[in-house]
């Protein structure tokens, strides 16, 4: 594996204080050797080349880049914007990024649409698409707690996430979809 | 964007983090919730050589009361578990309304109050509703433990009176001597953004007497600004129509807003003045309360 970091000019290459962390990533066990100031959203797009896990602002606004990362002892994943973690900060702990939602639904990568992805697909969720990968983590993570939430609460928890086509009145319709699919009467 | 070359170092306990700092000198930050310093790194605002993560050090993201009611919030009690908290509901008004008003979600999961407070971005939330309710932040070094009341705390602008060595372990809010009631009223954009106004307001009653009150300022000024003769126009008689107005029109007199994008400076005072006209007005008597 092919490590490249930019040369400052201005140290010795030994000086580059890297770090090896372990992690894991859509219930994949990693290893990588970062730089402290790797972002997580680059380690995710560029190092692991998952590139479904969009960067929009890079400022922390608009939350294209929200991933899952849940420690050790926590029951489930939080939401949060990986251009505002540093890579070296996931060392044990998990990851999970939209294209583990169809794994989770599947048992392999590229099967079944998990309910949130097909919600999206029936309600006309995405435009231009650029915000749905950020959408549908925070909405993963608000299913996660509250499986029968009503549409305040869907709006509450989409409300860190910009969508520039304005496309939320379908975005709110389309995680209340898979809600409804999500829950167990709904199985039979 | 990347922050500039930094070593990065993620101690295991509190002694071991203080260690660092300490012979990383003034060129070392603390990283705890990273939702204000991550983004400056990323600006090139802050450029430290050191950074010292503080979320492997355990036993600090608790918030709790002490049996007197001193509460006390731990470095790593994110914003989300303040805004979930059951403990603010029932007895601490003026923090449960401002929880769910920090950021946004996604933000909350990460970000710290005593982060926010360490921050002393003039437009955080969290120093005007510290501020209003008199509390203090406790820093740790090699020297020991000592509490800084938060209006000593702030120096200004994105400063703060900790040492290079010193971390802030907790935020202390006082045992309240009566009743609490108050709130915090935010007025912003959209989600996320920060105030165009903030006003907290806290006051404690014993039967109808009002006896403390704290009000604080958030976004029109250059650092938040402690309204504190318009809380001492409250104490020492009841919560009447006449003693709101007075106290409105002097945190309004106390504010020093600047016309930006955000609104006109006339606007931001008139704001100051409905925010804690509405606060106060929501306060029961304390006799209606108990009925």
């Amino acid at each position: 594996m092919t490590v490249v970091y930019e040369d400052l000019g201005d140290e010795a290459e030994g000086a580059v204080p890297i770090r090896r962390i372990r992690f894991s990533i859509n219930g994949k066990k990693m290893i990588a050797e970062v730089e402290p100031r790797l972002l997580l959203s680059h380690l995710i797009r560029r190092g692991l080349g998952l590139t479904g896990t969009h960067m929009g602002c890079d400022t922390t606004n608009c939350g294209a880049c929200t991933v899952l990362v849940k420690g050790a002892g926590e029951a489930s994943g939080r939401p949060v914007k990986s251009c505002t973690m540093l890579a070296v900060q996931v060392d044990g702990r998990e990851i999970t990024t939209v294209e583990g939602l169809a794994m989770e639904g599947a048992g392999g990568p590229g099967g079944v649409l998990h309910p949130l992805q097909e919600g999206f697909k029936e309600e006309h969720g995405l435009q231009c698409g650029f915000c749905t990968p950020g959408m549908m983590m925070a909405a993963k993570a608000l299913l996660d707690e509250n499986p029968d939430p009503t549409e305040e609460d869907v709006r509450w928890a989409l409300s860190g996430n910009l969508c520039r086509c304005t496309g939320y009145q379908n975005i709110v319709k389309s995680v209340l979809w898979a809600a409804a699919k999500l829950r167990p009467e709904s199985a039979g | 964007m990347y922050p500039s070359r930094f070593r990065y170092e993620a101690p295991r306990s509190l002694d071991e983090a203080i260690g660092m700092l300490h012979d990383g000198g003034d060129y070392a930050k603390v990283l705890a919730g990273g939702q204000s310093l991550v983004p400056l790194m990323k600006l090139r605002f802050a450029s430290p050589e050191l950074v010292v993560d503080i979320n492997n050090v355990p036993g600090l993201d608790y918030h709790r009361a002490d049996p007197d009611g001193t509460l006390h919030v731990g470095a790593l009690c994110r914003h989300v578990e303040l805004e979930r908290s059951e403990l603010l509901k029932t007895y601490q008004p003026t923090m449960a309304a401002a929880a769910p008003l920090i950021a946004d979600p996604i933000v909350r999961n990460r970000g710290t109050l005593v982060g926010s407070l360490c921050h002393a971005d003039p437009q955080g939330d969290w120093a005007s509703v510290v501020t209003a309710l008199g509390g203090s932040v406790v820093a740790q070094g090699p020297r020991g433990r000592r509490a800084i009341p938060i209006a000593g705390f702030v120096t200004g602008p994105f400063q703060n009176v900790l040492e290079p060595d010193e971390i802030a372990v907790e935020a202390v809010i006082p045992a309240a001597k009566g009743e609490r009631a108050g709130g915090y009223l935010k007025l912003e954009r959209r989600v996320g953004d920060f105030a165009t106004v903030g006003v907290a307001v806290a006051v404690e009653t014993s039967g109808e007497r009002v006896t403390r009150a704290g009000i604080a300022l958030t976004g029109v000024g250059g650092s938040t600004i402690d309204a504190s003769a318009a809380a001492d126009a409250l104490v020492g008689g009841p919560l009447t129509a006449d003693s709101i107005g007075r106290a409105a029109d002097l945190a309004a007199e106390a504010a020093r807003p600047r016309t930006d994008h955000r609104g006109s400076a006339e606007y931001k005072r008139h704001m100051v003045r409905t925010f804690v006209t509405r606060i106060l007005g929501r306060i029961e008597p304390a006799q209606e309360r108990a009925a």
